[in-house]
């Protein structure tokens, strides 16, 4: 008990001295965030920035970046938001024993997304994107000891690889087509994109790896589940980083790929359904996170909305929502993180009067959550009116694309005094009544994010100047003047806003009746995504185990007559294939040693295959071994003829162990077994002899051989070409085969020792 | 297996045997022979040693666990690939130091060819007779 006591101490000591330690985690992406601040009036004026060096040359792919104004707003918010996550988790996380295992995780995640929104290469952009997977996937599942977690780390991995894999494909298709994976001349390319055939194939593989990331229908259902993660993960992945790397790629790729109908309807619908799917779903929701959640969806599937048009006014509406959005919905998961920290839970329903006890927090809550209800003077309330603007302007479908807005936004504002009202106000909850302010190190963060909404908000000519117009600039390809501004006029906007306002104060109030109807009616709906994915990863189980049966069941046999057999087939389509060829059989004038050879051989096969016993069997299995590596040595190829010897030898000594334990010879079946192998083994002999004649026939061309035999001396000053090769000119394939060996011998030491230790129980 | 005769003649074929996979290794270049058919000869050898002697003694005579043995030739292998890139080479190039007389026609030169080539005699020694061990664990 004592010397627990004392380590405790000791712990505590070192934890003190370890979290003041820790806040330096936040500095490099701070300094990173001050180094692009420097940057950014140079870029806003239209410069760009590319270095990076060639990477695989004969394929034309660089390791480049290229920061140009969109790129530079995306990795802003990156390393802002990275350095506020950073000191929140230090508070957060504190104390728990994988700390630093989790910031070489969000590193590896924060590193992974700047590259990917930097990138000035589409393969190094691809590279990134796979690094976010992975990275998310160690962040989702942190508490690996839950299998929620668990579960919800695959399910994200999957999803975002398959749509990764699609990006791969699509990438590929559009350097092709552009003529190079150089970021500047893939966007200088556009018209030649859009006219290319390729077109409806590349954007239809674009869009399924935008989509599967940012979680638009019909991948929408890996995010919610997402938050299986630590809540400062949430805060860092639904606010900045991994779902906009889906945007970001949108945008990048709407100069080249947009201004086309298949693509502005596709977002459009797609966006807007996955904006009312998410929204219904967020109302249902009693956990605070989870609400959360889903309001991101709503934002990702209304910004996929907006990035299908190409009015200025639309896109400009986009990007400032997309920076509304990562300063609120960072603030807002933080707060959440907060109340269950201080409370213990983040039920909505367990929830109230948090206000008194936590005024700080409800400070922030308010702050955060007006910003995304958008009320003025929040930067919000400027997203917002600019979204009703660019809704009523988008070409193709003005009353949907509005109206989904309008039922997202009030929708969001519902969730907004979720998550800022209904905790903190009403009576204080007898579950939890000693709630304490939390710590200033959970709230410095929020406090800093939310004040920035209602700074910018109050000076939009902030952030507007030299952010979200240049961005615009960029995504759009000409010189773009944009107005923030919180008094727009008495306008159609505003009406929709007061409109908003309305219906989601009014679904805020009958919450708990609007969920109960809305969860009477999913209960009875037959299926939805989440389920459905369960059942085909089922289905993809059973299907593996199906295959798995069929063709590596376990029994050495059945392999053998698999692979003799796929090798069979080939043979024959193969000879099939090859046509005409006239076989020209000459009787061999060998000499005595070398006809012995031969019998020695065919003896030997023969009287393996008819032999009774194993050990006969296998003597003369050796005795064929032996002809083989007599043939070799007599036709000039002594190396091969001493390393079969050599083999056989040990192979005998190998199965001489283990000869008492081989099931082969069972009795009983063996007869229909021994007829059905002969068979098989005499196709294939004759297959191969027949290939072997008809590859004799062709020419034989040389080069590599001519080359071993010319270059041996002068260059590997050896004289046994077989072995210059093994250790010259092929050493490092020689390398590899050492370590399967190697590899291989592990194995077998891990297989027998699993048997041996069946075999004592 | 208790055969005296065997036993007797194991004990000078053995020695014989691994002086015989050393040959093997060193004139592998010029004439037949090399790393893998001298890993083989040597694991040959500790399984005639085992067959006469017994699996205990083969594995007291060998002194290092075999596959210790397989991993320090794995390392040395790649250590011979990394060194050809200290002397300006592409990784796993042969690299050549001729101390006397000329490349080709004769005098002593040492390489890191060589050196690769221990590494695969190892290896091939080390994973063979790990597997002959296991095996007769298992019996």
């Amino acid at each position: 008990m004592g010397t627990a006591g004392g380590g405790e101490n000791r712990d505590n000591g070192q934890a003190k001295l370890g979290r003041h330690l820790t806040l330096l985690t936040a500095l490099p992406p701070a300094l990173l965030t001050l180094l692009l601040l420097l940057y950014m009036p140079d870029i806003a004026a239209g410069r760009t920035i590319s270095f990076g060096f060639v990477w695989i040359a004969d394929l034309g792919i660089a390791f480049r970046f290229y920061i140009d104004a969109l790129s530079l707003l995306f990795a802003l918010l990156i390393s802002a938001i990275g350095a506020f996550v950073a000191i929140y988790a230090v508070a957060f996380l504190h104390g728990h024993p994988q700390l630093r295992r989790f910031f070489l995780y969000l590193y590896l995640f924060i590193v992974g997304m700047l590259g990917l929104v930097l990138a000035g290469d589409l393969i190094t952009l691809f590279v990134f994107w796979e690094v976010t997977s992975v990275a998310s996937y160690l962040l989702i599942g942190f508490n690996h000891t839950s299998a929620v977690a668990r579960r919800s780390a695959l399910q994200a991995l999957l999803v975002t690889t398959l749509g990764g894999l699609c990006l791969l494909v699509g990438l590929l298709l559009l350097g092709s087509v552009a003529g190079s994976y150089e970021m500047t001349q893939v966007l200088a390319s556009g018209e030649a994109v859009r006219a290319s055939p390729l077109y409806f194939a590349i954007l239809i593989l674009l869009l399924i790896g935008a989509f599967s990331k940012s979680a638009q229908l019909p991948f929408h259902f890996w995010l919610p589940n997402a938050m299986a993660a630590p809540t400062p993960v949430s805060a860092y992945l639904h606010s900045a980083t991994m779902v906009k790397a889906g945007i970001y790629l949108l945008a990048r790729m709407h100069p080249v790929m947009g201004q086309t109908d298949i693509w502005e309807w596709t977002l459009t619908c797609t966006g807007a359904a996955t904006a009312t799917v998410a929204a219904v779903a967020a109302l249902r929701q009693t956990d605070l996170k989870l609400a959360l959640a889903y309001t991101t969806v709503i934002a990702l599937g209304t910004l996929t909305m907006f990035l299908g048009s190409d009015a200025t006014i639309v896109i400009a509406a986009a990007i400032t929502f997309l920076f509304v959005h990562s300063l609120y919905k960072a603030a807002l998961f933080m707060v959440v993180g907060i109340i269950d920290k201080q409370a213990g839970t983040r039920d909505i329903n367990k929830l109230g009067g948090l206000g008194q006890s936590m005024q700080i927090t409800f400070v922030i809550a308010l702050a955060a959550a007006l910003s995304m209800a958008g009320f003025p003077p929040f930067l919000g309330f400027i997203g917002k009116e600019l979204k009703y603007e660019g809704a009523l302007a988008v070409a193709s479908e003005p009353a949907l694309v509005a109206t989904a807005a309008v039922f997202a936004n009030a929708v969001t504002v519902t969730v907004a005094g979720m998550v800022a009202l209904k905790p903190f106000l009403g009576r204080p909850n007898h579950v939890y009544p000693n709630v304490q302010e939390a710590p200033a190190g959970l709230w410095i963060s929020p406090l800093i994010l939310g004040g920035l909404g209602l700074t910018f908000g109050l000076v939009p000519e902030l952030v507007n100047d030299e952010l979200i117009t240049p961005a615009v600039t960029a995504i759009l390809g000409t010189s773009e003047t944009i107005e923030l501004k919180l008094w727009h006029g008495l306008n159609i906007p505003l009406l929709l806003s007061i409109l908003t306002f309305g219906l989601g104060i009014a679904m805020y109030l009958g919450l708990s009746r609007l969920r109960d109807w809305l969860s009477w009616d999913f209960s009875h709906a037959p299926t939805n995504a989440d389920q459905l994915w369960d059942k085909s990863l089922e289905k993809l189980r059973l299907i593996a185990a199906l295959q798995t049966n069929l063709l590596q069941n376990g029994v050495m046999r059945h392999y053998l007559t698999v692979i003799f057999f796929t090798i069979s087939l080939v043979l024959t389509y193969a000879l099939i294939r090859t046509g005409q060829y006239s076989l020209v059989f000459e009787w061999p004038h060998l000499n005595l040693k070398e006809w012995a050879a031969i019998l020695l051989t065919v003896g030997g096969a023969l009287m393996a295959g008819a032999a009774r016993k194993p050990l006969i069997a296998i003597c003369a299995l050796g005795a064929l071994g032996v002809g083989i590596a007599l043939i070799y040595l007599f036709f000039g190829a002594p190396d091969v003829a001493i390393t079969q010897l050599l083999v056989e030898t040990l192979f005998l000594v190998l199965v001489a162990a283990i000869l008492p334990r081989l099931p082969v010879f069972s009795p009983g079946r063996k007869i229909r077994f021994r007829s059905r192998d002969a068979a098989l083994g005499a196709l294939l002999g004759l297959l191969v002899t027949l290939t072997i004649l008809v590859v004799l026939q062709t020419p034989f061309d040389s080069p590599a051989s001519n080359f071993f035999k010319e270059a041996s001396v002068p260059q590997a000053h050896g004289r046994n070409i077989v072995n210059v090769i093994l250790v010259d000119f092929r050493a490092l394939d020689t390398f590899g085969e050492i370590i399967v060996v190697f590899t291989a011998a592990i194995a077998a030491v891990t297989l027998l020792g699993h048997r041996l230790r069946r075999g004592k129980q | 297996m208790n055969s005296l005769v065997l036993q007797s003649a194991t004990r000078v074929l053995v020695a014989l045997l691994l002086v015989f996979s050393v040959y093997m290794l060193l004139r592998g270049h010029n004439h037949p022979g090399g790393g893998f058919i001298a890993g083989l000869i040597a694991a040959s050898a500790f399984a005639l040693f085992a067959m006469a002697w017994g699996m205990e003694a083969a594995q007291s005579a060998l002194r290092i666990p075999p596959g210790n043995l397989a991993a320090t030739g794995v390392l040395i292998a790649a250590f011979s690939g990394v060194l050809a890139v200290f002397f300006e080479g592409a990784p796993f190039s042969g690299q050549w130091l001729q101390l006397t007389g000329h490349k080709n026609t004769g005098g002593i030169s040492i390489s890191n060819v060589l050196i690769f080539d221990i590494g695969v005699y190892l290896v091939v020694f080390g994973s063979v007779l790990t597997l002959i061990f296991a095996l007769e664990e298992v019996k």
